[in-house]
Order: C-alpha cells, then structure tokens, then sequence
C-alpha cells in the first residue's frame, strides 16, 4: 500500500465533505423565502389565523437566535466551526431539539431495517445467482431470470404498497405501518423485540426483493465471465470435486466485485430508503429527512444531509483501502 | 471492419461513392441482424414500444377532459322518477371507463395514458441531457487527458456519492413548483456521471488503438477523429448508458414525485403515486387505481433493463454466450 494512493484517496475524501458542505451551505441560501418568516405564518395558520401584533419583532429574535443576522461570510466559518464539532445545530419544526438527537434517534431503525436488508440481499442474491451461472444447474432453472428482472424492475415502494395491499388489506396478517406497536414501547424484552420484528416484515421484504435480482444477475454475470476462464478447466482437469470447485475456485473469485458492491452499498443504508420509510410510516432516516422538507426545516436538512454524505465517503474511503487486500490482482496502480 | 471480408480490394472499383452505398447497406443489415439474434434486445425494444404507443395514441385519442377532476358521471335516479348524471368518484372499470375512476372522479384510463406521456417525455428529457454532458465530458477527459481529466473525474467521483434521490428531494425542497420539463433538465444535469465514467474508460483505451494512430499521423484534426473514429465505436456503449439513464431518471422522478414534491399540475404516474398514497387506495382495497400505473411502470422499465443488456451483449461479447 503506498502512501501516495492513500493521501489521494484521503484528499478525495476531504474534498468530498468539502465541496458537499458548501452545497449545503449556499442552495438553502439561495432561496428567495425566509424559512423562520415560513415557519412563523405556518404556526401562525395552524393557531386558526390568531392575530399576534409582534410578530416581526419574533421573527427578529428568532433570526438573531440561528445567527441568520451575521454576514455570510461569518456565517460560514461559524458552520464549519460548528460541523467539526459535529453540532448541526437546532431543528427549527421542533424547535428546542438538537438535529443530531433527531438524528440519533432516527439512526437505530434504518440501520436496523435497510443494514439488515441490504445485507440479506447480497448474499441471498449472490448465492442464488452463483447457482444460476453454474455450468451444471438444471436448464429448468433459467425462467427465474426473467422474474428476478421483473421483480428488481419494479420500484421497491411500489413493491411493497402490493404487499401492503395483500397482506394488510385483502389477507390481514401483518400491521401496514410504523416501526412498532404504541402499546409495547420499544426495549429488549421479548414481547417488544417479537412486536418490532413484526412491523419489519412488510417493509424488509419489500426491499430484498427488489435488489435481490440486482445481485443475482451481478453474480450470475461475474460466473459467466469466471466459469470460462482457464483456471476453472485446469481445476476440472485436475479431477477436483465439483463442489470445490464451485466454492474455491468459481465463487471465490466471481464475488470480489460483489463484495465492494455491498461495502459500498452500505456506506448508502445510513441515507435510508425513503420512499419505502415513508410509505410504511417507518421513523428512520429517510422519514425525518422527508419530515424536514416537508415543514421547512433547513438546519435539520443541512444535518441529515451532512451526515449522509459523510457516511458516505467514509464508507468508499474504507472500501478503497481494503480493496487491494481483498484482490490482490490490483495494486494500487489506478489510483 | 465488416466489408474487409466480403469486399475484394479491387483498386478500380474503389470509388468513395460505392463504398458508401456498401457500407450503409451492411450497417442496416447489421442492425436487423443483432436485432433479431439478440432476444433481449428484441423483447424490451417490444415492450417499449407497447407503452410508448400507449402513451401516444392514448394521448392523441382520448379527451384530456377526461384526466380532470370531476370527469366521471353515473345516472343516478332521483325522487321524481328522472335520471341524473352525478360524479361518481372511486367507480368500479366498467365499459364506460376502462380502469375506473379514482377518488376525484378521474378517469384512470385516461390518465394513466396522459400521466405515462409526461413521465416519458420526462424520463427522454434527463436521458438526453445527462448522456450529452457525460458523453462530452467523457471524451474530453479521455481524450485530451491532463488537468480536464483530474477535474472531470474528480467532480464525477464527488457527485457520485450522495444519491441521486436525496440530492432531488434537498434540491427541490428549496426550488417552487417544478413543471416536468424542469424536472428533466434537472435530472439530467445531475446523472451524467455514470456516462461519463464509461465513455472515458472507453476513450482512453480507443485513442492508443492502431487506427487512430494511423488517422493521427494522416493529419485528421481531433474532432474528425472523434466524429469517424470514435463515436463509431462508441455507440453501444452509448446506447445502453443512454437507456440506463432514462430508466433511472424515470425512477427517480416517479420516486420524487410519490413524495409530493415533483411538478403537480401536469399528469404523471409519480404524482399518480402520490394521490393514491395520500388518500389511501390501498387501505380501501381500490386496486384499479394504484394497479395500472405500477403495471405501466414495470413493464417499461423491463424493457429498458432488456435493451440495456442485449446492448451490453453486442458491446462486450463475452457475455454473448450467456443467454
């Protein structure tokens, strides 16, 4: 590992958060409406159109309290001041709550839901396609290609609203929404850990299905590619069993791209899976983050938002550096 | 290439007009050639253009009246004996409206037809723009290398990394009412990354081939080699990042718009997504309302995955013996 590829990727990184943290920055800037003024009216509509004299001078004190008041150029360093500290500030929908506790609190159900998922999927579909590019599965077997194109095709959300439909509605099994039951609070007892595994079903499935095929036809391409190399003839040739040769030779090395595939596509779990958060009233990441646009709320977009892609790049800086430990056919030279 | 086997190189006969005729001759035979070998191909080229035909003729033939609010009637009979045409939201399909009718009234045949136009036109919009400015930076940065390429491939890396639907759901957060043609060139102007990786890979191991060399030392300026030799060789790999990006923009802004926050006031099947979601069609049972635009919505982007891959197959041949 040489220490110029590692400072490239480090720069690339800081580069990243940096070109990322000025986005963040200057587009909600760039809006033309003043989100506390917004925020004031939506409240204000909310009361039943209450009429408050002093409304400019709140709007005035609520500005100077997020700093909205100071040049931008001091605005600026105090944001990155305060992002080193890891402090994105408060939310202004909720007013007094710190967007990381927001954050925090929404992080344990994506995590649990699209990391556990995300997981599954990749090695179920990685087996599943391994199976199918083998040279000595039934013939029978390849129908199931066309489904796994059919079923990753369509949008997962859209996936699980017929699955909400089926298994909520037409054949009423599983609860159609939320994380967990209001009566069981969430801890580590039975009941509750029963109750939230409950609630995870429709919507974990929804997204296995929908990327399993991903990953099964990734695998079934790479066993394709694999199977025709010579070292695979030379195995056969050697008299080795089949299921070694499967495993060792032909697995082994198909599932090197699938392998950075999941790191990489674990550093995208924190950002969550919005649309399927949303559709099942899930309190994850991508729930809040929608919860945030839709009332306005710039600070905790700006959080969400950071953290994602923070997460992000120190996933892909990770996974560029175990890579070439992984495949020792590179070194280090492309970079 | 082609012609080298089947054309004798007979000096005399080489004049440049015959050669043209020649070659477009094979060009289109080709084409009808790989098309009909390649099953994939075939297969999603035919289901995009079953929903394309739909969209069209469905747009051209039926009363846009009929997407509007209120649009479906149904006789009802009052006290005195008469017959009364009253909204009917909600309805069951029947011969009169072919899908039904949706809370609003809507007609969902209608819509669906009209709603699958907009996306269309949409996804064709993003497709050409993110595939124009990835092709182009593509080959500039592999063709001409240096600090183009360190830029290029640094702001592709930078951008590649937040994904694309929440970068679309921050941006949006801050801009009005989007139109679909907006969201278009909004879509377009932040997926060209892919592309351009692809291209510039492509490139890179292109420009160091022997004909190039041979057309360099001719004295063909950059642009005519890019346009005659290049591009050439590029076009599937152009064709199938161009279908990728159409079936992800579509994806994208259906996405986008389920949420409430793509354009509203034109039909499209995300914002279809959104009312359906909203006003809970499923809870009520109401398949004939989410059913068709999920319907829509699968079979075209089974055929784009199809065409991507017969593509990939004429690209890459050694995947050509897979399927």
């Amino acid at each position: 590992m040489t220490v110029d590829y590692v400072l490239k990727r480090a720069g690339m990184f800081v580069l990243i958060i940096f070109v990322a943290g000025t986005l963040n920055f200057a587009v909600p800037r760039l809006r033309p409406t003043n989100p506390v003024e917004e925020r004031m009216n939506q409240l204000l509509q909310q009361a039943g159109g209450v009429h408050i004299s002093n409304v400019e001078e709140m709007i005035a004190r609520y500005e100077d309290r997020f700093g909205l008041n100071n040049p931008l150029w001091l605005q600026y360093v105090n944001y990155w001041i305060s992002l080193s500290r890891l402090d994105f500030g408060q939310s202004i929908a909720y007013f007094p709550a710190k967007v990381t506790e927001e954050i925090r609190q929404s992080m344990p159900w994506t995590i649990g839901l699209v990391g556990v998922t995300t997981v599954m999927a990749a090695v179920i579909g990685s087996f599943f396609g391994a199976w199918l590019g083998w040279t000595r599965t039934p013939l029978a077997i390849s129908f199931v290609v066309p489904l796994l194109l059919i079923v990753t095709a369509v949008p997962f959300y859209l996936l699980g609203l017929l699955m909400m439909w089926v298994f909520t509605v037409w054949w009423p099994l599983l609860p159609g929404g939320g994380a967990y039951d209001f009566a069981i609070p969430p801890s580590f007892t039975l009941a509750s850990i029963l109750d939230i595994l409950e609630h995870a079903i429709l919507p974990a499935t929804a997204i296995i299905l929908s990327s399993i095929g991903f990953w099964g036809l990734g695998m079934r391409g790479m066993m394709v590619t694999t199977m025709g190399d010579d070292f695979i003839k030379l195995a056969e040739f050697k008299g080795l069993k089949e299921r070694r040769i499967f495993l060792r030779y032909a697995v082994r090395n198909a599932l090197l791209p699938q392998v950075t595939g999941l790191a990489i596509n674990l550093g995208f779990v924190v950002s969550g899976s919005v649309l399927v958060e949303v559709l099942f009233a899930y309190p994850g990441i991508g729930n809040l983050l929608y919860t945030a646009i839709t009332s306005n709320d710039y600070f905790l977009i700006q959080g969400v938002l950071m953290y994602v892609i923070f997460a992000i790049g120190l996933m892909l800086f990770i996974v560029d550096m175990i890579y070439p430990l992984i495949d020792p056919r590179i070194r280090y030279r492309s970079a | 290439m082609a012609n080298n086997a089947t054309t004798p190189l007979d000096p005399n006969v080489q004049g440049s007009h015959d050669v043209t005729v020649f070659e477009t001759e094979t060009l289109v035979s080709r084409i009808g050639w790989t098309i009909g070998r390649n099953k994939l191909l075939f297969g999603g080229l035919f289901l995009i253009l079953f929903i394309v035909l739909f969209a069209i003729l469905g747009s051209i033939f039926i009363d846009e009246e009929r997407t509007e609010v209120g649009y479906a009637m149904a006789p009802q009979e009052t006290a005195d004996g008469s017959i009364k045409e009253t909204v009917a939201p909600r309805l069951r399909p029947s011969r009169e409206f072919w899908f039904g009718s949706d809370q609003f009234a809507v007609d969902i045949f209608a819509y669906v037809a009209y709603g699958t136009m907009g996306t269309l036109w949409m996804g064709f919009i993003a497709g050409s723009i993110g595939i124009g400015i990835g092709t182009l930076l593509g080959f500039v940065a592999g063709y001409f290398g240096g600090k183009i390429d360190v830029i290029v491939v640094i702001l592709s890396d930078a951008l590649i990394t937040i994904p694309g639907l929440i970068l679309l759901i921050t941006v949006s957060a801050y801009l009005d009412q989007l139109s679909v043609e907006q969201l278009g060139i909004l879509i377009g102007v932040i997926s060209w990354m892919g592309t351009a990786r692809v291209v510039r890979a492509q490139v890179l191991t292109l420009k160091s081939r022997a004909y190039v060399e041979v057309s360099k030392f001719n004295g063909q300026s950059d642009i005519e080699i890019v346009v005659a030799e290049l591009i050439p060789n590029l076009a599937p790999f152009i064709a199938a990042a161009f279908v990728g990006a159409v079936a992800g923009a579509i994806l994208l802004s259906i996405g986008l718009s389920a949420l409430g926050l793509g354009p509203q006031n034109e039909p499209n099947l995300g914002l279809m997504a959104f009312w359906f979601i909203r006003f809970g069609a499923v809870p009520q049972g109401l398949w004939w309302w989410f059913g068709p635009p999920i319907v829509v919505i699968a079979i075209f982007v089974v055929g784009l995955f199809m065409v991507t891959a017969g593509l990939d197959q004429i690209a890459n041949p050694r995947l050509r013996t897979s399927v």
